[in-house]
């Protein structure tokens, strides 16, 4: 084996960020209490450096510490998308953190070790780093989602997620020790070339597939293993929330479709009807269940779990349709729900956060550009023309008539109109009803920033989408050595 | 030499164990042990495999599996230890604040 510098060129970005989030846990102790804010500029700065040098990573494609890492467009596509959903939540949380008194300096060095853990997520090219980097994430937020820890939601939603969490990546665990122990590899290609022609070891590999998919459904948190998702995403504090909605689930995303794609391209159809199954059981528990909820954290869980339904159709085929039709649902998909909860972290009650639907009603008349903003993320998550939540929902179901299952098209469609239901039901209250909570709606310049930009990608995304296009059509390059 | 399906009966067992004791054990100490009894069943598996194929990867798989395993009980005993300050119970079913 040879090591040559181009391994630490390529993986410049991740050095950046634990780099900066190692400064940070040792500035925390020198800055004062009432300057913490420098730490969030910090932690900006250290985002766009590593934007910088993953923008100048772009187009390659080659494999770094002999496969065991991939750069590659998809891989940058991702890190990239993830980078802008980390400024945002930045950009949200500053006076979040301080209202609610959990304003420590290591939240921001957990943000950042959390983005390097879904940079080696997405750029894995071997089992091993897979692994590493899902529990590099995942510990950073199970820390994240108790930190308000005077308050028992949020310790008990922590403790919940570390277990399932910790359950799951045991059965995953399992998993790949099957398919090592069938093929003797565990990078992504050599498990590729071994599955093309497995011999009389194909139970084995079917097994450890399926306990690798129950260990990546988790994390997309699809049905049957989504009971953690509403749990969570109601106790933790919404920034978390909102950051673990978007980045979390996309990056699950990627290395789902990676392995998926080109480990198990070859035994497609022994996998094909799982991910059908999956995907119609979370569109139909998402959808549904979604309806009866009160509160809006927790139905915009359920709301999640629908969408990683629609955004799992995508993986049935794997061709460049599917591949874009995905990448745009999951740009479109962060973009929007940081929005959703961004507006919802700024909605206070009487000291503490207004997270129920009925503290939106007649928002329209106190606050009118939450309102419209809120409208604007509720369209779009609803899949209602003009914004962007409707192209990506287009995408989808044109990639999955092609794959040939117009069924499964009309069936994603059909939940998708139940979807609109209670999504329109907020809007409804928002803009028909007379206030009745006394809410404040509690903004600053940076907050207000975070709100345009997704509000604005959203929209641009569904008026005048050729840009993004153009891009995603530039990243649709999977690597395989 | 002790034949290959042993050692992956015997994973496969404690694996089982693991499972069964996640799901139905209330202590939440014990449940946590068993999540590591389920991790070890994953290394047993993959040093078997290990010998068995000749190549060394999955040993090193299994330190890194050690060393994840060891940083999660860290992180899951100062959660379990911040909810017993708050609640004063480690019985799974009391922590019900949070419900479908």
């Amino acid at each position: 084996m040879s090591f040559s510098a181009v391994n630490i060129l390529g993986t410049m970005p991740e050095i950046y960020l634990t780099f900066f989030g190692c400064i940070l846990l040792i500035l925390e102790t020198m800055v004062p209490k009432e300057k913490r804010s420098w730490l969030a500029y910090f932690t900006i700065i250290a985002l766009v450096f590593a934007m910088l040098a993953s923008i100048g990573l772009n187009g390659k494609g080659l494999p770094l510490y002999s496969g065991l890492y991939i750069i590659d467009p998809f891989s940058n596509f991702f890190k990239i998308t993830i980078y802008a959903a980390g400024i945002i939540t930045v950009l949200l949380s500053l006076p979040y953190l301080e209202q609610e008194d959990i304003h420590f300096g290591e939240y921001y060095a957990f943000l950042l070790f959390a983005i390097v853990g879904m940079m080696v997520m997405v750029s894995s090219g071997d089992l091993i780093t897979l692994f590493l980097g899902i529990e590099l994430m995942s510990l950073c937020f199970y820390v994240l989602v108790g930190l308000k820890r005077e308050d028992t939601r949020s310790v008990e939603a922590a403790f919940k997620y570390f277990l399932l969490g910790a359950f799951s990546s045991a059965i995953f665990l399992f998993g790949i020790s099957f398919l090592y122990g069938a093929s003797g590899t565990e990078t992504i290609s050599g498990l590729a070339n071994f599955i093309n022609n497995p011999g009389a070891l194909k139970p084995m590999v079917i097994g450890g597939m399926i306990l690798t998919l129950v260990g990546f459904t988790f994390k997309v948190s699809a049905v049957p293993f989504h009971m953690w998702t509403p749990d969570v995403y109601e106790g933790a504090p919404t920034v978390v929330t909102g950051f673990m909605a978007a980045a979390a689930k996309i990056a699950a995303f990627g290395v789902f479709l990676r392995v998926f794609w080109v480990a198990f391209s070859g035994n497609r159809h022994d996998w094909d009807l799982l991910i059908i199954l999956i995907s119609i059981l979370s569109m139909a528990v998402g959808n549904l269940v979604a309806i009866l909820q009160t509160n809006l954290k927790r139905m915009l869980a359920y709301s999640s779990i629908g969408h990683a339904g629609y955004a799992l159709m995508g993986l049935l085929l794997p061709n460049r349709e599917s591949l874009f039709a995905l990448l745009f649902y999951a740009f479109t998909y962060v973009f929007m729900t940081l929005g959703a909860f961004g507006v919802i972290l700024m909605m206070r009650k009487k000291g503490v956060e207004g997270e129920e639907i009925s503290d939106f009603t007649g928002l329209h008349k106190s606050h009118p550009v939450a309102a419209f903003a809120m409208l604007i993320f509720m369209f779009s998550l609803a899949g209602i023309p003009p914004f962007g939540g409707f192209l990506a929902k287009f995408y989808i179901f044109f990639a999955v008539i092609h794959a040939g299952y117009t069924w499964l098209a009309v069936l994603g469609v059909l939940f998708a109109a139940i979807g609109a239901y209670y999504y329109i039901k907020i809007v409804m209250a928002m803009y028909m009803k007379d206030p009745q909570e006394n809410v404040v709606f509690h903004s600053t310049p940076m907050g207000r920033l975070a709100l345009l930009v997704t509000a604005g990608t959203t929209m641009l995304l569904g008026i005048y989408p050729a840009p993004f296009v153009t891009y995603i059509k530039s990243s649709l390059a999977l690597f395989v050595p | 030499m002790v034949p290959l399906s042993w050692y992956v009966t015997l994973s496969s067992t404690l694996f089982l164990i693991g499972l069964v004791g996640v799901l139905v054990r209330r202590n939440i100490v014990i449940v946590l042990l068993c999540v590591e009894i389920m991790l070890n069943a994953v290394n047993i598996n993959f040093v078997a495999f290990s010998k068995y194929q000749h190549v060394i990867d999955a040993q090193i798989f299994v330190f890194f599996v050690i060393t994840v395993a060891a940083a999660e009980v860290a992180v899951g005993l100062g959660i379990i230890i911040a909810l017993f300050r708050l609640r004063e119970t480690i019985n799974i079913d009391e922590f019900n604040i949070l419900k479908l």
